[in-house]
């Protein structure tokens, strides 16, 4: 008999914790649920938002859930070398050039309506994944500039081709400078002779 | 009662010891506080202050053309309130500030509007900005000022509207609004008045030729300042000690006020706000913080002065202090210049060797920027125009390789690591960048003075700053394209169920009402509902008949399509005729007419077969000389029209299912009178007014009239049956 108590209480005590542990885990699982997919959130927190569609996904938030599965995450022409290595950063995984099957990286663009040219046929409009074009049916239309997340999207569709992406300028409160040119390759002895001069000399 | 006299005595008497305690402790205070503190790093430059000392402020003549920027300030830019051709005069305001953080800009003299328009501004972009050009007409006539008398008896909000309103703007070089700066948010409470006369940068003299010219205007201002701040505790005029003459200035003009002038030692940045505050206070501006969050209000010696110009003048800041300095000049000085005279007339009018003149460089060597374009303008925070030779101010050597040797650490006055901030900024790795609190630079490029590598370490923080400001703003926007977009697919959704419930619900009604119809066909709802129909029906098929007669449709196919034909030639002469500019659009008006003469071409087609298929065999529909038939013959021409006046004839015909023929006429009658009446009315006007359809009233109202008389004789005919 006295065997039985020996294998019974270690049993009965791991069995005991077993159980414990098996419904605080229960209970964790069900009271701190995550909704959605949280690393979905992070990857559409990254993308640009632009809803372009170039990477074959319609919108953001699909191409999101497709790199949460798996997929490539040089495909985003919009958001360009910068996105993909966030991404890279955020995932762990080598960042990679851009594919060029889904396009290149280009300035940033808006979408601008030649409002002579346009007849209102609403179009535009119902294309626009931001609703960033303004208009009613027979009505001139035109683009929220601020808006506008130069998606293109529109310019297809326009029965009389009156839209064009415009390049974005960047207004003087924008504007920086840009960082300096590498210029630690230069041989010193290249400088024009002027440079030579004491730098305190004045 | 001699008692309690005694015992009055006594408190008054402790009270009495206790205020000059107090007041001792007080004044023990203000001297311990008064010491001069340090801040970390900062160098020694040379000073080049010299060469502009020499002589007192000076003029030169007025410059033909005034270009005044809209925006010479930090904050949203001001809206012009002048048309072209304007004449203005000197202190009018021209632009109108846009917001709270906005200031107005006014006429530095007086002469014509020309141009409104982008032109070159001092910005180190080189961009151009909306200005507006005015063309002086020599004569500086004033604009009628309006001065504030007493301003102690005003009220404070009023003393701020009118500094506002005077485009006051930090005049050190920052260009805050004023009236912003003076009227802190969130009701911090200021103790300490700073006011800026340090001037720390190389070359730069003009604050102080300011004070020792102008020393009295600058006290003048520092009282309304101490006045708006609701008389702070202390006032701290900061000088450094390189100033002899200006020192001795103002503690001549301070004197009799409870203004302490402190003079402290050389060192560059000190003239930086926050390096200026922990000098005089010991106390450090927090991270991301304003002075106003450890109660200070800096402010600069020239703004203190054109703080006392706004309000014992009521002169708007028109015009300012600016050093013209540089070895490629004949003449080097201080100069009080009207805002908006273009660099290349100061530089003109001080001899300017352009052989010898390496660059133009707006503000001081080490945070100045060079400009390409002389035509830009002295704004109101242009402290110095210095135009230097090769020899005085070298172009800096090539950039070789960080040696982590540790300098830049020791001078930088924000105690920053720059050499850290270099290579995150090489990297473009934005969250060490902030990490390592790179806003919290100042810019004043000490660490690029001391390096012995020669690398631009300000640059890169600028790029780097301007990088990250523009990632956030990209972030903000695609937030916002995320809700949009969200809302959008949303909204798309619940239409798309919202129309599928409709339908649904739809169908189900009809079934109900169908069914309801079987049950009990023959009541007289029923009759009257198949009435209705009937007319209904009848009506639907006249319009359809005169819509789709073959024949007449063929026939408008044809039409339409010799239309587009024409249209497609002409547009293509004139495509052939026109100039290269007018071709793009013509394309597009070619493209849109092309389409139609294929959609024409489609309608001919279609209706070909139709009247192939379909010969004429409907009748024309009887005439019946009624309202409805009157109104459907209107519908029948537009689709829409027709739809409304179905649903007006189904009124109707509601309305008359229910009336007797006697009663039919009756109001038939009525009607008919009524329109009589109006087509009357109508005439009378037209021939009142000699209107030229006159002619067409006088037959409409002929005819009704005809109508009317036929309708009453069958009325008086069904009488007697």
């Amino acid at each position: 008999m006295e065997w039985l108590s020996e294998v019974s209480t270690p049993l009965l005590i791991l069995g005991g914790m077993a159980l414990v542990f098996g419904a605080l885990l229960g209970f964790a699982a069900v009271r701190f649920k995550v909704e959605g997919d949280p690393i979905v959130d992070q990857i559409d927190a990254i993308l640009p938002q632009t809803q372009c569609g170039q990477c074959g996904h319609p919108g953001c938030r699909p191409y999101a859930e497709a790199i949460a599965n798996g997929e490539a995450i040089n495909k985003c022409p919009p958001g360009g070398q910068a996105t993909i290595n966030e991404l890279a950063n955020l995932l762990d995984v080598e960042a990679i050039p851009l594919d060029a099957e889904h396009g290149v990286e280009d300035v940033k663009k808006v979408a601008f309506i030649r409002e002579a040219e346009c007849i209102g046929c609403t179009k535009c409009i119902q294309a626009c994944p931001v609703d960033a074009i303004v208009g009613a049916a027979k009505q001139m239309h035109t683009v929220i500039v601020d808006e506008c997340t130069g998606c293109d999207l529109c310019v297809e569709p326009c029965p009389v081709d009156c839209i064009d992406m415009v390049p974005l300028e960047t207004s003087l409160q924008q504007w920086h400078p840009d960082k300096p040119g590498d210029g630690i390759a230069l041989i010193a002895s290249d400088r024009p002779e002027r440079h030579t001069d004491d730098r305190s000399a004045a | 009662m001699s008692h309690s006299e005694q015992r009055v005595t006594a408190s008054e008497r402790r009270a009495a010891r206790e205020a000059q305690l107090i007041a001792s402790e007080k004044a023990r205070d203000l001297a311990r506080e008064l010491k001069i503190y340090d801040f970390h790093g900062g160098v020694h430059p040379p000073e080049n202050k010299h060469q502009s000392t020499a002589e007192p402020i000076g003029s030169i003549p007025l410059a033909d053309d005034l270009i005044v920027p809209l925006n010479q300030h930090i904050g949203a830019t001001a809206i012009p309130l002048v048309k072209l051709g304007e004449d203005v005069l000197k202190g009018q305001k021209i632009a109108e500030g846009d917001g709270p953080v906005s200031c107005p800009v006014h006429a530095p003299s007086s002469g014509k509007v020309m141009a409104i328009e982008p032109m070159a501004v001092p910005h180190p972009s080189g961009m151009v900005a909306d200005c507006i050009q005015i063309r002086t007409d020599g004569r500086d006539q004033w604009y009628p000022l309006e001065p504030v008398e007493d301003f102690r008896s005003r009220p404070v909000d009023d003393l701020l509207e009118k500094i506002r309103d005077c485009g006051i703007a930090g005049m050190g070089g920052a260009g805050f609004p004023t009236a912003v700066k003076l009227n802190p948010r969130g009701g911090a409470e200021i103790d300490t008045l700073v006011i800026n006369g340090t001037e720390c940068e190389p070359y730069i003299t003009a604050d102080d030729m300011l004070m020792r010219e102008h020393a009295e205007e600058i006290v003048a201002g520092v009282e309304i300042l101490a006045h708006l701040l609701d008389q702070p505790e202390r006032v701290l005029i900061g000088i450094e000690d390189n100033k002899p003459e200006a020192i001795a200035a103002m503690k001549k003009a301070a004197r009799g006020t409870r203004f302490h002038v402190v003079v402290f030692p050389t060192k560059y940045p000190s003239g930086g706000e926050k390096q200026l505050i922990q000098i005089l206070t010991g106390r450090e501006v927090p991270n991301e913080g304003l002075p106003a969050n450890v109660g200070i209000v800096c402010q600069n010696v020239g703004t203190a002065r054109a703080v006392y110009r706004a309000i014992a003048l009521g002169e708007p800041l028109i015009s300012r202090v600016t050093t013209v300095v540089g070895e490629s000049l004949e003449r080097q000085r201080n100069i009080e210049v009207p805002l908006g005279t273009p660099i290349r007339h100061i530089l003109d009018s001080h001899g300017v060797d352009r052989k010898q003149l390496q660059r133009v460089v707006i503000g001081g060597p080490m945070m100045g920027y060079t400009i390409d374009d002389e035509s830009a303008p002295v704004v109101k925070t242009t402290t110095c125009i210095l135009a230097p030779t090769d020899r005085e101010l070298p172009a800096p050597p090539p950039a070789q390789a960080c040696i982590r040797c540790g300098l830049c650490a020791e001078a930088c006055p924000a105690s920053l690591l720059p050499q850290q901030l270099y290579w995150y900024a090489r990297a473009e790795d934005r969250e060490k960048l902030q990490a390592y609190n790179l806003f919290d630079c100042i810019e004043c490029g000490a660490c690029s003075y001391v390096c012995p590598s020669s690398i631009p370490l300000v640059q890169y923080y600028r790029a780097a700053k301007g990088d990250i400001r523009t990632a956030q703003l990209e972030k903000e926007k695609a937030d916002r394209a995320r809700e949009r977009f969200e809302y959008r697919t949303l909204r798309l959704e619940k239409a798309e169920q919202e129309k599928e419930a409709k339908r649904l619900a739809r169908k189900k009604a009809a079934e109900e009402a169908r069914k309801q119809r079987e049950r009990n066909a023959d009541s007289p709802e029923a009759k009257a509902a198949k009435a209705e129909s009937d007319v209904v029906a009848a009506a639907l098929a006249r319009v359809k008949a005169k819509q789709a007669a073959p024949e007449q449709q063929l026939a408008r196919a044809q039409r339409a399509l010799t239309s587009a034909e024409h249209r497609v030639e002409r547009m293509q002469g004139k495509l052939a005729e026109a100039e290269d500019a007018q071709k793009a659009q013509l394309e597009a008006q070619l493209k849109t007419a092309e389409l139609k003469l294929q959609e024409a071409r489609q309608k001919l087609a279609e209706a070909e077969k139709l009247a192939a298929t379909a010969p004429a065999q409907q009748t024309p529909p009887p005439a019946e000389p009624s309202i409805t038939d009157d109104k459907l013959a209107v519908a029948s021409s537009t689709s829409s029209a027709a739809s409304s006046a179905i649903e007006k004839a189904k009124a109707a015909a509601a309305a008359r299912a229910s009336m007797s023929p006697e009663e039919k006429l009756a109001t038939e009658i009525e009607a008919l009178e009524k329109r009589v009446a109006k087509a009357e009315a109508r005439l009378q006007k037209a021939r009142s007014e000699d209107d030229p359809n006159t002619g067409a009233f006088e037959t409409a109202l002929n005819k009704m009239q005809d109508k009317l008389a036929a309708k009453r004789r069958e009325q008086s005919g069904d009488e007697p049956e």
